[in-house]
């Protein structure tokens, strides 16, 4: 178990820095986690990506995997790597406040 | 962060899908990943032939059809519709939109040199994405500081 301190707030996460509650998520959450991720500022692109990410979440219950999430959100995978480097599916995961991606693709 | 550099010997669905899958999952983990195809490997890179490759049904007994069976006309056909169907409900795309997927995520994709002076091809047999026709020595200096993996 961990602790993400953002604001007063100090959020429950795993291990490997998951929430553990995705109610505890924000904008500003994101901005923390994505800093701890090497990630400086969040665009407009990367909100896509997030958003995206959500919406699967909250409809499946996980994360899309990589192709839908090339093919469904017009983030390419050259700019989703760009956009997330190093392990774009677990970092926008993360960033999004939504469970570990599952998926082996 | 490994570099992780993956062989790719057979010519099969079956040979080329695990080292694909790999090599992804390496870059997805934010690792490097190099592919080196060879021998019947060489297939899955060949522009005419990368979406044509089929399961063995003969002589592959994890397929659980005898192989006399196996022989009759269409069973490849039939295996190789069947495994593309599953892995698409699964999400795992199709050989030449993998090997962009992997490219396109930074994923180096080397032809084996020694393969294709065997087989006679030429550079532009090869998949777009194809970044070099190279030796087992290029390989080795390109791979020897992180894994190896022979598939």
């Amino acid at each position: 178990m961990g602790v993400l301190i953002v604001g007063e707030k100090s959020i429950q996460t795993d291990d490997e820095g998951y929430l553990v509650n995705f109610s505890d998520w924000s904008k500003e959450v994101a901005e923390v986690i994505a800093k701890q991720e090497g990630i400086d500022k969040l665009t407009d692109r990367h909100w896509v990506v997030i958003e995206f990410m959500q919406k699967e979440f909250k409809e499946h219950g996980t994360g899309p995997s990589m192709r839908k999430l090339t093919k469904e959100s017009g983030v390419s995978t050259k700019e989703l790597y760009e956009l997330f480097p190093k392990g774009p599916a677990k970092k926008a995961a993360k960033i999004a406040g939504i469970k570990k991606p599952v998926g082996c693709v | 962060m490994s570099k992780i550099s993956i062989i790719i010997s057979k010519g099969s669905l079956d040979g080329v899908y695990p080292g694909l899958i790999m090599a992804n999952g390496a870059l997805m983990e934010g690792h490097e990943a190099i592919l080196f195809f060879t021998f019947f490997g060489l297939d899955a890179i060949i522009k005419s032939r990368m979406n044509k490759l089929k399961v063995a049904t003969v002589g592959n007994p994890a397929l659980h059809i005898p192989s006399l069976i196996g022989i009759l006309p269409g069973m490849s056909s039939f295996a190789t519709a069947q495994m593309k169907k599953e892995m698409e409900k699964l999400d795992i795309p199709p050989v030449g939109e993998f090997i962009e997927m992997i490219h396109d995520a930074g994923g180096k994709i080397y032809a084996c040199k020694a393969t294709v002076d065997m087989f006679h091809l030429k550079k532009d047999d090869f998949c777009e994405q194809m970044d070099d026709i190279v030796t087992v020595g290029q390989f080795y200096e390109m791979s020897l500081d992180g894994h190896i993996i022979f598939t």
